[in-house]
C-alpha cells in the first residue's frame, strides 16, 4: 500500500454543500479515502475534536468574526496544516454569507463573515457553488500526485494547481462584475458564453455574444470568472487534456 | 504547434446533396453530427442556430437532423454555444454531448473538462467536439455594418456569407455579388480575438474549414482517439467522400500560412499588452 496523504474537513460557516458534493463522487469517494486520502477531521465523519496535523485541509465556509471558536478553528487549521484549500465560494470569497446582517434566529449577534483569506494565507481556491464533484476530485488527485507522485507526476500536478494557487493570491472578492473588470474592460472576451453555463444561479445571460449580470442574482461565489477561459488558461495542462482525462479515469478505477 | 496535434488530414465533404445544399463548404459538422446522433454516439448537439433577427445565431441543442440542417453555414457573428453546455445536460438530460465551436470555444470546453469548476458532471459528457477554422470573429452590431454600410445589402436579403480569396462576399438572394477586401472589415473584428493563439480548433476532437481544401470540400483534422473513432466509423457508412490533402490545391501550405500568421499577429499582440501602459501592462489570460 502507498502511503496515502492526510485530508481533514475543516467546517465553518458554510450549508454543508461543499462536504455533499466531494461526497457526491460516489464509488469514487471510497476510491479516493481507500488509496489516496486518509481523512483523519471532519464533523460527523471523523470522531476527533481538535484540529489535527495534516496534509490537507479543505475548509467549507466563511469565518463570523462573533464566533470565537471559528476565529481559533481557522488559525489553528493554518498552524497544522501543510497545505489550506479554500473549498467552494464560502471559504473563498464570502459567497452567500457576504449578505449577512445578523439578527438571525438564534445567534442575532452574529453579523460578520469573511472568507478565510481575510484571517490567514491560503494556498488554493476551488470556487463555485457548489465546487463540483469532479474539481474536488481532481484536486484531491493533484494533491496526491504533488505529495506522493514521481518527479513527472509532480511536475503535471504543479502545473495543474498553479492557476487555483494563482486565484488565492488574486484576493477575496468576486462575483460577476470580475467579467467586466478582468475580461471585458480588458479587451479579452470573445464571447464563448462559458460563464452563463457556468453560473449556479442562473445570474448571466449573453446579450448579443457578452455576458449580461444580474446583480441582485449573483451569490459572489467566483464560478464564472473563474470558469472563463480567458481567465486563466495553461497551455502545458490544457494540450494534455487526453492524457489528464486517461489518467484521472485511470486512477479512479 | 502551429497546426496542433493530429491523427490525420483530408479533404472531405458530405455524401449528402441535401447537407451540401445550404452547407457553407463540404458540408462537415452536419454530417458528422448527423451520422453521430442516428449512432447514438451523442444524444445531441450545440449548434449555431437560427433565431429571429436574420444572420444572428443562437445556440440550440439539436436533436434531429432537421434542426441540424436548419443551422447549417456560417455566420460570421457570436453564437455562444458552450452557453449551453451544462444546460444541454440539465434541460435537455443529454449524457452524449456534441458541440461545435470556435478555437476559443474549444479551449472553453477543454477547460471545463479539466477544471470543471462551475460545470458540475460535464466534463464526461462531452462526447464529440468539433472546432472550426477560425481567423477573428465579429459581433452582430460589426456584422450589420459590414453588410449594410460597406456592401449595400440588407441583412435579411443575403442568402451566404463568406470570407476567402482576400474577400468578404455576401449573396443576395436576387442573386447579386457583394464584396469587400478583408483589409475594410479588420477594423470591427472582435477585440478578445486578437490574443487568441489558435487558428485550426487545436483541441477539438476533429476540425474543419474551407481553407486548403477546393471549393465546396473541408479540410479536415482528426485529432483525437474519441475523434479517430467517429470519424473512422463514418467514413466506413459512407458518409464522406475524401481526397488525400496531398493531392488537392491549395493543401496544407495555407493552412499553415494562415495559422501562422494569425498566431505571430496575436502573440505581437499579446507581448505588446505587456507594456500597454507607462511601467504597466494588461492581463496576460495564458499565465
Amino acid at each position: 500500500m502507498v502511503e496515502k496523504i492526510t485530508v481533514g474537513h475543516v467546517h465553518l460557516s458554510g450549508c454543508t454543500g461543499c462536504l455533499v458534493s466531494f461526497a457526491d463522487n460516489y464509488e469514487g469517494l471510497f476510491k479516493i479515502l481507500d488509496n489516496y486520502a486518509e481523512l483523519v477531521y471532519a464533523l460527523t465523519l471523523v470522531d476527533v475534536r481538535h484540529v489535527p496535523e495534516m496534509d490537507v485541509a479543505l475548509v467549507e465556509g466563511s469565518v463570523c468574526l462573533q464566533d470565537k471558536s471559528s476565529v481559533d478553528e481557522i488559525k489553528e487549521t493554518r498552524e497544522k496544516a501543510k497545505v489550506v484549500v479554500a473549498l467552494g465560494g464560502c471559504a473563498a470569497y464570502g459567497n452567500i454569507t457576504r449578505f449577512a446582517r445578523g439578527g438571525q434566529w438564534n445567534q442575532p449577534q452574529m453579523e460578520s463573515y469573511v472568507p478565510i483569506g481575510e484571517l490567514i494565507d491560503v494556498d488554493l481556491y476551488i470556487p463555485g457553488c457548489a465546487p463540483t464533484p469532479q474539481q474536488i476530485r481532481n484536486v484531491a488527485i493533484m494533491a496526491y500526485l504533488l505529495l506522493k507522485g514521481t518527479d513527472e507526476q509532480k511536475e503535471l500536478a504543479t502545473a495543474y494547481l498553479k492557476p487555483l494557487m494563482d486565484l488565492a493570491k488574486r484576493g477575496d472578492e468576486a462575483c460577476g462584475c470580475d467579467l467586466m473588470y478582468d475580461v471585458i474592460n480588458q479587451g479579452l472576451c470573445m464571447g464563448c458564453g462559458t460563464c452563463a453555463a457556468a453560473c449556479p444561479v442562473r445570474a448571466i445571460t449573453i446579450e448579443y455574444g457578452k455576458p449580461n449580470v444580474d446583480r441582485d442574482l449573483c451569490i459572489k461565489c467566483g464560478a464564472c470568472y473563474a470558469q472563463c477561459p480567458r481567465s486563466f488558461f495553461n497551455f502545458d495542462v490544457m494540450n494534455e487534456f487526453e492524457g489528464i482525462t486517461e489518467l484521472i479515469k485511470g486512477v479512479m478505477e | 504547434m502551429v497546426l496542433g496535434n493530429y491523427k490525420s488530414v483530408v479533404a472531405a465533404r458530405s455524401a449528402d446533396k441535401e447537407i451540401l445544399k445550404g452547407a457553407q463548404d463540404g458540408g462537415i459538422v452536419t454530417q458528422l453530427f448527423a451520422y453521430a446522433l442516428e449512432e447514438g454516439i451523442i444524444d445531441g448537439a450545440i449548434v449555431a442556430g437560427p433565431s429571429d433577427e436574420p444572420w444572428k445565431p443562437e445556440p440550440v441543442v439539436a436533436t434531429t437532423k432537421a434542426e441540424l440542417l436548419a443551422a447549417r453555414g456560417t455566420k460570421y457573428n457570436l453564437s455562444p454555444n458552450v452557453a449551453l453546455l451544462k444546460e444541454a445536460t440539465r434541460s435537455y438530460g443529454l449524457d452524449k454531448v456534441g458541440i461545435v465551436g470556435t478555437p476559443c470555444q474549444m479551449q472553453a470546453v477543454r477547460k471545463a473538462q479539466l477544471y470543471p469548476i462551475g460545470m458540475r458532471d460535464v466534463p464526461d459528457k462531452i462526447a464529440l467536439a468539433i472546432g472550426i477554422f477560425c481567423m477573428e470573429n465579429f459581433s452582430y452590431q460589426s456584422i450589420e455594418a459590414i453588410v449594410e454600410d460597406h456592401c449595400n445589402q440588407k441583412l435579411e436579403s443575403v442568402t451566404k456569407m463568406d470570407i476567402g480569396k482576400g474577400k468578404f462576399w455576401a449573396y443576395t438572394e436576387r442573386g447579386a455579388v457583394s464584396q469587400i477586401p478583408l483589409k475594410i472589415t479588420h477594423k470591427y473584428e472582435q477585440p478578445g480575438c486578437h490574443v487568441c493563439l489558435d487558428y485550426v480548433s487545436n483541441l477539438a476532437d476533429v476540425s474543419t474549414g474551407s481553407v486548403g481544401a477546393p471549393d465546396g470540400w473541408s479540410t479536415v483534422f482528426v485529432r483525437t482517439a474519441v475523434g479517430d473513432d467517429v470519424w473512422a466509423k463514418a467514413i466506413a457508412a459512407g458518409c464522406f467522400e475524401t481526397k488525400d490533402i496531398a493531392d488537392v490545391k491549395p493543401g496544407l501550405d495555407l493552412v499553415t500560412k494562415l495559422a501562422t500568421e494569425k498566431i505571430t499577429k496575436n502573440q505581437k499582440t499579446l507581448d505588446a499588452r505587456a507594456t500597454f501602459g507607462v511601467g504597466k501592462g494588461l492581463r496576460n489570460p495564458y499565465l
